[in-house]
């Protein structure tokens, strides 16, 4: 037994137990499908209400074909990019003038506190007559529901970095700008990328509320139209794309996250 | 030549619940060239002097001038600080770190070549790309060390710059800190606990006494130990000398304060 040896098996072993895990994932998804199949099937459950993998794949295939659910998965991937890269974005910019000003801060703070309790898809009525019942509504409401709590959480943040990086920027005579943009804003991007994480799933709750209420496209659209005629494959068709896109979406700032952050 | 002057000095820090008083008539002036240090019991408001000094605040009432020019919010004046601990930036690379006060002072010097120098200087083989995280913490404090010389500060000051090394991280940088210094023919303040190391490292030491801090004593530190290195100093006879007589002076300050 030598060193090369062991650590070999060593790095097997983590290797094994990789595969493992993986093959009981895979295991709890093949299980969930076969039993949704099958207590369909047997009539278990309601074939109306929760359909059945293969009535998916096949109402799925349909739509691939005739071109219909590109369209609507466009639609709500755009909006929902779309609002979730403004709430961010508009979040770190509010943050940042927030820290710049104490004095604004202070007078703010109530304000922040009311704007973040208050449920933001309460405002869609409004937003649809303020901005028409089109895709600016919707981007709207994607991005309004993530800005304050964004806001809040970068700020705290920004305002957490330790003192002592001021100081040594103090030294060499930085400028309050310089300050922030070599110490607040890099100490920070830890917590950026985890507000935008939480902001992946805001904006689609945002979007999806948003078609529900205007749109005559989009995967919100399709759901709430399945819902009515009462067309249960297609309302949970829907769901299963939702949930991969918003799995991808987490992924990419999960690869944004390796690619920013190298400590 | 009086390079540092600081006069008639008063600060008074304020909270909603009191005032407190931190400094108390500090008179004392720094010679160009010379390295003095401030030690005394916590609480003697030695940081706080060495921060007017880096003109990080203005002190309460008095002034604080370098070569006649006022420290705070002077642009031209650059200020050299280390503190106890690097702050090197972690998303920085070594060489960004190294030529942080550069960029910030959008100077068109050749960087690259003077980042490479410094930590050559400061005895550190070619770590230009890596980052501080791979670094140890006496590696990381030399580095300190290489960002604060490379703006070629007129005045370095050292608060508590070794206290967070080991033993014999400590001892190698002292040596090294004392040579630059020398080398570059920098005025220089140490902020310490340590009465040793003070005595190794400086020319003058001052003693302030706490609440409110003043200045209690000076010491010159004798000719013969000045000339030597940090490391050779602790092993002669002035050394421990001198240090019976602050040590006796310290203890009498605590006696004070505590009867």
């Amino acid at each position: 037994m030598n060193i090369n040896n062991l650590h070999e098996q060593f790095k097997e072993n983590i290797a094994k137990e990789k595969r493992w895990v993986r093959f009981y994932q895979l295991l709890i998804l093949l299980a969930f499908f076969t039993l949704w199949e099958v207590a369909s099937n047997l009539r278990w459950i309601d074939q109306l209400i929760f359909s059945s993998p293969s009535k998916i794949w096949i109402l799925f295939l349909d739509n691939v074909r005739d071109g219909t659910l590109a369209v609507h998965i466009s639609y709500t991937l755009f909006e929902t990019v779309l609002g979730f890269v403004i709430g961010t974005l508009l979040g770190t910019i509010l943050a940042a003038i927030l820290w710049w000003s104490p004095f604004l801060s202070k007078i703010l703070d109530p304000y922040l506190v009311i704007l973040n309790a208050m449920p933001k898809v309460a405002l869609g009525p409004i937003l649809i007559v303020a901005l028409g019942p089109g895709m600016t509504s919707i981007i709207t409401m994607g991005a309004i529901i993530s800005v304050i709590i964004s806001t809040i959480v970068i700020y705290t943040s920004f305002k957490n970095v330790d003192a002592n990086y001021l100081k040594v920027l103090q030294t060499f005579n930085a400028t309050r700008f310089q300050m922030f943009k070599e110490a607040i804003l890099p100490a920070s991007f830890p917590t950026i990328i985890s507000t935008l994480k939480v902001n992946v799933g805001l904006s689609w709750v945002g979007v999806i509320v948003g078609e529900f209420l205007v749109s005559s496209k989009g995967l919100g659209y399709l759901i709430i139209y399945g819902f009515q005629v009462f067309n249960f494959n297609l309302v949970l068709m829907s769901l299963l794309i939702i949930a991969i896109f918003a799995t991808i979406m987490y992924q990419l700032v999960e690869l944004l996250e390796r690619k920013l952050i190298k400590d | 030549m009086t390079f540092l002057t600081v006069s008639n000095v008063h600060h008074t820090y304020f909270s909603i619940k009191e005032a407190t008083e931190a400094l108390r008539d500090i008179n004392l002036t720094i010679q160009k060239g010379e390295f003095v240090s401030f030690i005394g019991p916590s609480g003697c408001g030695k940081t706080t002097l060495l921060s007017i000094i880096a003109g990080l605040f203005s002190p309460t009432v008095g002034s604080v001038l370098i070569e006649n020019q006022k420290i705070f919010g002077n642009k031209e004046l650059s200020i050299g600080y280390m503190l106890q601990q690097d702050y090197l930036f972690p998303w920085k690379t070594i060489e960004e770190n190294v030529t942080l006060g550069l960029t910030l002072q959008k100077s068109d010097e050749d960087k690259s070549r003077i980042a490479s120098t410094l930590l050559q200087d400061v005895g550190l083989p070619p770590v230009e790309k890596k980052y501080p995280r791979e670094l140890s913490g006496g590696m990381r404090q030399r580095v300190a060390l290489a960002r604060t010389l490379a703006v070629d500060p007129k005045i370095l000051l050292l608060d508590e710059p070794f206290s967070a090394l080991d033993y014999q991280s400590k001892l190698k940088l002292e040596d090294l800190v004392f040579e630059m210094l020398k080398q570059y023919g920098k005025t220089a303040v140490l902020v310490t606990h340590d009465i040793g190391e003070a005595i190794a490292m400086s020319d003058r030491i001052f003693l302030f006494s706490a609440r409110p801090g003043r200045l209690h004593k000076t010491f010159e530190v004798p000719e013969e130990i000045r000339t030597l290195t940090p490391f050779e100093a602790r092993a002669h006879s002035s050394y421990s000398s001198l240090f019976q007589i602050i040590w006796k002076e310290m203890e009498g300050l605590e006696h004070q304060q505590s009867s």
